[in-house]
């Protein structure tokens, strides 16, 4: 056993026990040799500076009241933000944009129902989230997939619980989401807007990070055997938006949402007599009903890559066509490529 | 200057105010019947706009600016159906348009029209501005109307470039003598609202309404242009939840076809004017850019759409959940002696929250 490490104690109900009972029960892992009262001020880790047992004694019946004060303030505090929260839903005295996001809904309910989904049920792991700068304007543009758009929905909380500077992600949304009740008006409380150049450039211009996944219903609405194949990017409107905001775009790949619902088969009949642009079969749905809604638990990962500046070019750029093709070529590139180095890293599907 | 529209009240207002401005000589209010307020002093000449009439009042008072106010929704008070209402918006304004055309004296033409010219679906951009085409053009009812005003106000200005002409499109105009479809609507004691749509509104206080027609009338001040399109709103936007909880007015969420078969219903018994665009604006929301308004114009106006509301609200009463209530309810709760915590910490921390 070579030097062996301190493993402090790390409970105050250990330590407690400890005092009382003298040094009858030696902590475990600790050298034997070391006599006088050191045990006792070196378990107590951030107080063990002082020599004197008594003290440390103090320290720590200290913290405890401490903690069991601050724990109760904290309970305390929580209480009344929820009932202050309340109070200001109640009477509508909180704030929406122009756009009808609403910041505080969003942080406190409907970022509190999708986090689960986040840690626990696809337990994403995000890379590169400091990508996103910490101020100004961003485009990020990422892959689409999974029959539902619940990627766009785990990237916006990966951004709003990961990014340093605690930034919120503006999605743009397919008309047909503003079509459905109920689902608009979640998507516009949640800061989500239609993806059209206006509403995209307008939320440039203010500074605020914008998602957009330009593939659209073709890549979320495509086949499993086509999984992580990336579609055609649209006709580049998102690079000429970016491009006249002076925004630079973030790719971003997003590796585990294409095996959620693997999309057997497509009924268009079905699709066109719903007016939906496809309509998923996949081994669980619709043959268990509401059951095959549930997702498979895959094991996510959502890499924001290297961001690529738009503020070099002329103002006349955005009009250049060439240029929107090899820039919208150069991020599906770069996309693409990232989810190929994601996918020979991923050790399974669901683990 | 000739003010058209005025036995409505936005109308005697202006005419009263206007009065008060030193560069404007004489006010002719116009209106096909006579109005039940006081214009001050200005001159009333009873005409209706829609006859040939009105190019003489136009020639006999030297006339050299037109407020064109007779644009509305609704028709004033129990005379006449919509047939009037668009007669009146349309053939009104053909007819005002063809007599300032022959008026070698009109120098300046305003418009009062709507931000209901954008009309409102789920396919539209977030925020209009003044140049957006809109994705579904208004299929009838007053939006239709000022569509087809505004194209002739345009053929106008094509016809006389030397008549600056100035369309102030207004978002829904609030206050506390508001006679709105909308103001009526947020007077029902009960609000019916489309099941999973939560439209986002806007609001345009009666005073700036006021103001700004006052400034399109007028020459433009230095560094500003008052001949175009403006929108015109309120800063900020509100949602109906939010407006029916500020009025404390509960909400019953409905059907989309139910809403329409229940707007049919309440209109056919005169309760509220519950048109089918009205109903589209309480669905999908509208919300415009008033950044031209600001610069080009060179108005900020005094009320955001809030306090436009506010002051609103405060017109017509409490509803049956008054908001002052249930904010008293909730303090209540918050001071409640909560086992292991006293209250005195928790109204420590409600305080600032509440100050906001």
């Amino acid at each position: 056993m070579a030097d062996a490490k301190v493993i402090p104690f790390d409970d105050d109900r250990s330590r407690q026990s400890a005092q009382r009972t003298g040094r009858r029960r030696p902590v475990p892992g600790r050298r034997k040799a070391e006599p006088g009262p050191q045990p006792l001020g070196t378990p107590a880790a951030p107080v063990s500076a002082l020599p004197g047992a008594q003290e440390a004694v103090e320290q720590a019946s200290g913290a405890r009241a401490a903690d069991r004060q601050e724990q109760r303030g904290g309970w305390d505090r929580r209480i009344a933000g929820g009932l202050s929260f309340l109070r200001r839903r109640i009477t509508g005295e909180y704030d929406v944009d122009e756009f009808g996001y609403d910041k505080e809904l969003t942080d406190q309910v409907l970022m509190s129902i999708l986090r689960p989904f986040y840690d626990r049920y696809f337990r994403v792991e995000v890379k590169g989230v400091e990508n996103i700068p910490a101020e100004g304007g961003a485009l990020v543009v990422a892959n689409h997939s999974g029959t539902l758009p619940l990627d766009g929905l785990m990237m916006q909380v990966a951004v709003h619980d990961h990014h340093p500077a605690g930034r919120h992600l503006r999605l743009l949304a397919a008309d047909l989401v503003f079509m459905l009740p109920v689902v608009n008006e979640l998507a516009r409380k949640a800061g989500h807007t239609l993806a059209c150049s206006e509403d995209a450039q307008a939320l440039l211009e203010r500074g605020e990070v914008v998602g957009v996944m330009p593939e659209g219903f073709k890549g979320i609405g495509k086949p499993f055997g086509e999984r992580y194949k990336l579609q055609r990017f649209g006709r580049g409107g998102f690079v000429s938006t970016a491009l006249k905001a002076g925004t630079p775009i973030v790719p971003c790949s997003i590796v585990g949402a294409e095996e959620i619902y693997p999309m057997i088969g497509n009924s268009k009949t079905l699709a066109r007599l719903l007016g939906f642009p496809y309509f998923p079969i996949t081994p669980t749905f619709p043959w268990l009903g509401p059951a095959g809604l549930v997702p498979l638990p895959t094991k996510w990962t959502i890499q924001f890559g290297e961001p690529i500046p738009t503020d070099g070019y002329p103002p006349e750029a955005a009009e250049d066509p060439m240029l929107m093709f090899n820039l919208t070529d150069q991020v599906r590139e770069q996309i693409q490529h990232t989810l190929y180095k994601l996918l020979v890293q991923r050790r399974s599907v669901f683990f | 200057m000739l003010v058209t529209g005025v036995a409505r009240q936005l109308g005697g207002r202006l005419v009263r105010r206007i009065q008060r401005d030193p560069e404007v000589d004489r006010v002719i209010g116009v209106d096909a019947v006579r109005p039940g307020h006081r214009l001050g002093g200005a001159e009333f000449v009873q005409a209706d706009i829609r006859q040939p009439a009105i190019a003489k009042v136009l020639a006999e008072h030297e006339v050299d600016t037109v407020v064109h106010m007779d644009v509305t929704g609704t028709p004033l008070s129990s005379g006449g159906g919509r047939t009037t209402v668009k007669e009146t918006n349309v053939i009104g304004t053909m007819q005002l348009l063809g007599a300032c055309q022959k008026s070698p004296t009109v120098r300046r033409l305003v418009v009062k029209s709507s931000t209901s010219v954008y009309g409102s679906a789920p396919r539209d951009p977030a925020v209009f501005t003044e140049t957006t085409p809109p994705k579904s053009l208004p299929s009838g009812g007053f939006a239709k109307d000022a569509v087809e005003v505004e194209g002739y106000v345009r053929g106008f200005a094509r016809r006389r470039p030397d008549v600056a002409v100035c369309v102030l499109r207004f978002a829904n105009i609030l206050g506390p003598s508001a006679d709105s479809p909308l103001a009526e609507y947020f007077s029902l004691p009960v609000l019916p609202t489309v099941l999973g749509y939560d439209p986002r509104l806007q609001f345009v206080h009666e005073d700036d309404v006021i103001d700004v027609l006052r400034i399109a009338a007028g020459e433009p001040r230095r560094g500003t242009l008052n001949s175009g399109t403006f929108n015109v709103a309120g800063e900020g936007v509100l949602l109906l939840s939010q407006c029916s909880r500020r009025l404390g007015r509960p909400t019953v969420p409905v059907l989309l076809p139910a809403v329409r078969w229940v707007g049919t219903a309440l209109r056919t018994v005169g309760v509220t004017d519950f048109s089918p665009e009205q109903i589209r604006l309480l669905t999908h929301g509208r919300v415009v850019s008033t950044a031209q308004m600001r610069e080009t114009l060179g108005y900020e106006p005094q009320y955001t759409t809030a306090e436009t509301f506010a002051d609103f609200a405060r017109s017509r009463g409490p509803g049956l959940l008054p908001p002052d209530s249930l904010a008293r309810a909730v303090d209540r709760v918050a001071g409640l002696p909560f086992a292991p915590f006293p209250g005195g910490a928790l109204a420590g921390t409600t305080t600032p929250s509440n100050a906001e």
